[in-house]
């Protein structure tokens, strides 16, 4: 990928750094013109795709790199969508074994791959080289018709807004 | 009762998980955990509670969500967790529940 990111984060495989990452995406996106609903779900998509590399990754060892890289595509100031890439040099899995769990099946755990799905409009995981894996993940702009209307950080029960610190 | 705080993530919900764990090796009647003060949940947190619902199940124990915000909420609809547990508007409402 030569493209330059337009915001570049490195952090630690800690999982203190997870409100930090939120913060930063959730207002990058917001100034982006994504409104509250989209902010807090970009947040909690980056959050569950953090914890994934830590928890499975890197198997919560809380010193590795993880980048987290965002761009903007569209006008500068008005965006038609948001990708999100999130890197890493942890053990590399094949991308077609990293799905969702039957939700039938109540238990603890297994829940971010489903949520990732949920609240962002593309998801690909990759192989990232000889090591590491990578995660792009695409966030449109929502239009009015497809919204219904301006959308508050509530969220309603078609299309629900996870929460990010908004509000 | 239970009254978490702040942000429910993969580093804080280790925390609500040794109190839930706590109060429920007392094998109470009811368990009330009073989310007015979560402001931001992610899966681990919600795994947290799966644990609680299902370790009150083998216990006979009521467990009560109340107070969650709108953002909790969702969190809950989009994992589809919502129908799985008792969740109640108010503290008020998981009292009297």
């Amino acid at each position: 990928m030569n493209e330059k990111p337009h915001v570049r984060l490195e952090i630690l495989s800690n999982p203190l750094y997870l409100c930090g990452a939120r913060e930063l995406v959730s207002a990058v996106a917001k100034r982006l013109s994504f409104d509250e609903m989209a902010c807090c779900q970009i947040a909690l998509a980056v959050d569950e795709a953090l914890c994934n590399v830590i928890r499975h990754g890197y198997d919560r060892q809380p010193d590795r790199p993880i980048w987290l890289s965002i761009f903007p595509e569209g006008t500068p100031d008005r965006p038609d969508m948001l990708r999100i890439v999130i890197e890493d040099e942890a053990r590399q899995v094949e991308p077609n074994v990293i799905k969702s769990r039957d939700l039938d099946d109540v238990r603890p755990g297994g829940l971010g791959v489903h949520i990732i799905n949920e609240v962002m409009d593309d998801v690909r995981y990759e192989k990232r080289g000889p090591v590491g894996m990578r995660l792009t993940m695409v966030k449109r702009v929502a239009t009015e018709s497809a919204s219904g209307g301006p959308a508050s950080c509530g969220g309603s029960e078609s299309s629900p807004c996870p929460g990010c610190n908004h509000g | 009762m239970v009254s978490p705080k702040g942000d429910l993530d993969m580093s804080r919900s280790p925390a609500l998980r040794n109190s839930l764990r706590s109060v429920q090796g007392d094998k109470p009647v009811t368990l009330i955990v009073n989310l007015a003060s979560v402001e931001y949940m992610d899966s681990s947190g919600l795994a947290t509670l799966v644990e609680a619902m299902k370790n009150a199940k083998s216990n006979s124990t009521k467990l009560v969500l109340c107070a969650m915000n709108q953002k909790v909420k969702a969190l809950f609809e989009i994992a589809r967790l919502h129908h799985y547990f008792n969740i109640v508007a108010s503290l008020d409402d998981a009292i009297g529940a």
